[in-house]
C-alpha cells in the first residue's frame, strides 16, 4: 500500500493546481460564461471540438458521429498547427487482453488516417494502444461499455 | 479382496480421462467416473507428520504436502486425528492393520532434516496390498524449505498417478491494486501455492502477459515504459531486463519457443498485427504472417514444429495453427462465438483457449485439429489459460466486472475442482513455469 502514497499525494498536488487555476481563470474572465474558452486553448479543443469518437462493439470502423468530431478536429488542428497530437486507442472489457491491444490500436488508426485524409500533417501524430487497461466508465452494462470503446486525441 | 489396485486404476484412468473416453466403449463403468466428475472419488491418503529433530518443521512440511494432494483434487488426505501414528517413521514398515482400519488406500511418510541442504526421505506404501510403492531421498538447497515439500509432493503425486507432478513449480502473473480507471499492474510471481510472493516491476508503468522460459531463467512480457506497449526480457537471476528490439509501433503478445531459442510475438503497425519470430539476442526478426488483420497471441507445440495463433482474418477471431516458420495456416475453431488466446499443452495433445459467446466467458480445450472441444469453466469474464507443466491442470483469470477485479482460478482438464488461487491483491495474466527441476 505504501505504493500509493506518492500517487495520493500527486493527486491532492493536482486538485490544489486545478483549482487555482480555475478560480484564477475566474478572476480573468468575470463575464464569460462555463462554456466559452480562449481559441487556440486545450479547452476549447476539449469544450467545443471535442477529443473522442466512439466505435461499435469489436469494430474500428468510424461511425457518422465520429467522422463529424474528426472533421472538426482536423479544422481545428489546421487551424491551430502549434499543437502535436497523440492518438489513444482503447477497448471495452468485453475482449481479450491482447486482442484489445491490437483492437484500440486499429482504432488509433482509423482516426489517423481520417486527421490525415483531411490535411493534419502525419509527423504531427503519434498513436497508443491501451486495451482495456484503462476504461472511463466503470460498470456492468451496455452503455458504460460503449464509452470505453473510445480513440482520443490529447493535444501536446 | 484387493481394492487398491481398483481405485487406483480409478485414479489413472481419471488423469488420462480423454484417452479413456476415446477407447473405451460408452457402456464401461470407469467411463462414466471419468466422464461425471460429480462422481469421481479422489484417493484416500494418510500423511502423517515428518519425523525431523525439528518437530514442528517436520509438521510444516507435511503440511504442506497435504495441502498440495487435497488441491490437486485426485486426493483426500485423512485428518491427523484419525491416524493411529501421527508422527511417520521412513525406517519401518507400517502395521498395515492398523492403516486399514482408517480407510486410507496408501500411506506417505516422510522424514526431513536441514543439514546444510534440507534432506528428505519419503516412503509410499500401498496399504491394501502391504506393500511399498516408492521410496525415494530428495534434497533441496536451504534457502528454498517450503521446495523440499513440493518436491516430495509431486514424487507421492507420480507414484499414485505414473504423471509427472507439477507442485515444485512458480505462477508468474500481474499483481493489479488501485482504481480501475487507473489501475496499477506490476509482475509478480509466487509459488504454485500462492506462498513466497516477491514483485518483479515497480508499477510505474504497465506490465502485461508475462511467459516463463523453458529454462525458468527469463521472462518474456509487455511494458509501456516506452509509450507504445514494447516486448521486454528480463532475466530473473539478474533483475536485467532489455526491449528485443524496435519493430513497428508496438510489440506484444510474447511467447518463447519450446527450446528456449526465439520468441514469437505480435507486431503492430498503422492498425495491422502480425506475427513475427526472432532468435534470443538477435536483431532480425521473421515474419510469419502477412494479412491487413490482427493475428496474435502465439504459441508452438511442444515439439516446436507448428503455432497455434488467434486471427480475425476472417472477420471474427478464431484460432489457426500453421508451421512455425509461417504459412499454411488452417483455422481448427469453428464453434459460435469467438476464439481466442490458444495455448498449447506442454504434452502436446491439447490447446487451451478463450471462448466468447452467449454474453460469456468460456475457458476450454480442443485437439489441435479442433476436433474434441471441451468447455472447462464459464463464466461474466475468463481468459488467459496457462498450463501447469504435466498438462492436466489449466489457471487462467476471472474478473466479476464493475468495481471488482480480476482473481485467478484453477480447473482440472475434465472441468473439475475448480479452486480460487489465493493472491493479495487483484490478479490477472498468470504463467506457469515449467517444473524447477
Amino acid at each position: 500500500m505504501r505504493i500509493f502514497a506518492p500517487f495520493v499525494k500527486y493527486l491532492r498536488a493536482l486538485f490544489m493546481v486545478t483549482l487555482v487555476v480555475s478560480v484564477a481563470a475566474c478572476a480573468r474572465t468575470p463575464t464569460g460564461g462555463p462554456g466559452e474558452a480562449t481559441p487556440g486553448s486545450q479547452q476549447e479543443f476539449l469544450v467545443t471540438v471535442g477529443d473522442r469518437v466512439f466505435f461499435e462493439t469489436d469494430s474500428s470502423i468510424l461511425t457518422n458521429a465520429g467522422q463529424t468530431t474528426l472533421a472538426k478536429q482536423a479544422a481545428w488542428l489546421n487551424q491551430y498547427s502549434q499543437y502535436r497530437v497523440v492518438i489513444e486507442g482503447h477497448a471495452d472489457e468485453r475482449g481479450t487482453r491482447e486482442y484489445n491491444i491490437a483492437l484500440g490500436a486499429r482504432r488509433a488508426a482509423a482516426s489517423i488516417n481520417f486527421l490525415v485524409s483531411r490535411g493534419v500533417s502525419a509527423a504531427r501524430i503519434t498513436s497508443k494502444s491501451f486495451g482495456k487497461e484503462r476504461p472511463v466508465a466503470i460498470c456492468n452494462d451496455i452503455s458504460c461499455w460503449s464509452q470505453n470503446r473510445r480513440a482520443v486525441t490529447v493535444l501536446n | 479382496m484387493n481394492i487398491l489396485p481398483n481405485r487406483r486404476d480409478v485414479l489413472k484412468t481419471g488423469l488420462f480421462g480423454l484417452a479413456g473416453m476415446a477407447m473405451s466403449s460408452p457402456a464401461s463403468a470407469l467411463v462414466q467416473i471419468v466422464v461425471s466428475g460429480a462422481q469421481f472419488t479422489p484417493l484416500p491418503i494418510a500423511i502423517p507428520d515428518f519425523a525431523s529433530s525439528d518437530p514442528s518443521f517436520g509438521r510444516e512440511v507435511a503440511d504442506i504436502v497435504r495441502a498440495n494432494l487435497r488441491r490437486s483434487g485426485l486426493f483426500a488426505p485423512l485428518d491427523a486425528s484419525a491416524m493411529p501414528n501421527v508422527v511417520g517413521n521412513v525406517g519401518v514398515t507400517p502395521d498395515f492393520a492398523q492403516w486399514q482400519a482408517t480407510n486410507v488406500d496408501a500411506l506417505g511418510m516422510g522424514q526431513v532434516e536441514r543439514s546444510g541442504n534440507i534432506q528428505s526421505s519419503v516412503r509410499v506404501w500401498d496399504t491394501r496390498a502391504s506393500a511399498q510403492i516408492v521410496g525415494q531421498s530428495l534434497s533441496t538447497g536451504p534457502d528454498a524449505w517450503r521446495r523440499i515439500a513440493h518436491i516430495v509432493s509431486d514424487a507421492i503425486y507420480t507414484s499414485l498417478t505414473a504423471e509427472s507432478g507439477y507442485f515444485d513449480t512458480r505462477i508468474v502473473y500481474v499483481a493489479e491494486s488501485g482504481p480501475k480507471a487507473n489501475r496499477v499492474k506490476r509482475l509478480a510471481v509466487m509459488d504454485q501455492d500462492g506462498a513466497n510472493v516477491q514483485y518483479l516491476t515497480s508499477g510505474r508503468t504497465l506490465a502485461l502477459t508475462p511467459r516463463y522460459s523453458p529454462s525458468n531463467s527469463m521472462l518474456a512480457y509487455m511494458n509501456y515504459d516506452d509509450g507504445n506497449p514494447q516486448v521486454y526480457l528480463l532475466d530473473l537471476a539478474t533483475g536485467n531486463q532489455q526491449r528485443i528490439g524496435n519493430f513497428g509501433q508496438m510489440t506484444f503478445s510474447p511467447r518463447f519457443s519450446p527450446d528456449g531459442r526465439s520468441l514469437a510475438f505480435s507486431v503492430e503497425s498503422g492498425g495491422t498485427t502480425n506475427l513475427y519470430s526472432i532468435p534470443i539476442g538477435s536483431n532480425s526478426p521473421q515474419q510469419l504472417t502477412n494479412s491487413a488483420a490482427i493475428d496474435t497471441s502465439p504459441s508452438y507445440a511442444p515439439d516446436g514444429s507448428r503455432i497455434a495463433f488467434e486471427s480475425d482474418r476472417g472477420g471474427q477471431q478464431q484460432i489457426y495453427v500453421m508451421g512455425a516458420g509461417g504459412g499454411g495456416a488452417q483455422r481448427i475453431s469453428y464453434g459460435e462465438g469467438a476464439y481466442s488466446t490458444p495455448v498449447w499443452s506442454p504434452k502436446g495433445d491439447l490447446i487451451a483457449f478463450t471462448r466468447r459467446q452467449g454474453g460469456q466467458f468460456h475457458i476450454g480445450t480442443m485437439k489441435p485439429d479442433g476436433s474434441g472441444e471441451r468447455i472447462l469453466a464459464s463464466s461474466f469474464h475468463a481468459e488467459g489459460p496457462t498450463w501447469a507443466p504435466n498438462g492436466r491442470v489449466i489457471m487462467y483469470f476471472s474478473d466479476p466486472g464493475g468495481n471488482g477485479g480480476p482473481r485467478l482460478f484453477s480447473v482440472d482438464i475434465w472441468g473439475r475442482n475448480l479452486q480460487q488461487i489465493p493472491t493479495e491483491s487483484f490478479a490477472s495474466d498468470p504463467a506457469w513455469s515449467p517444473l524447477l527441476g
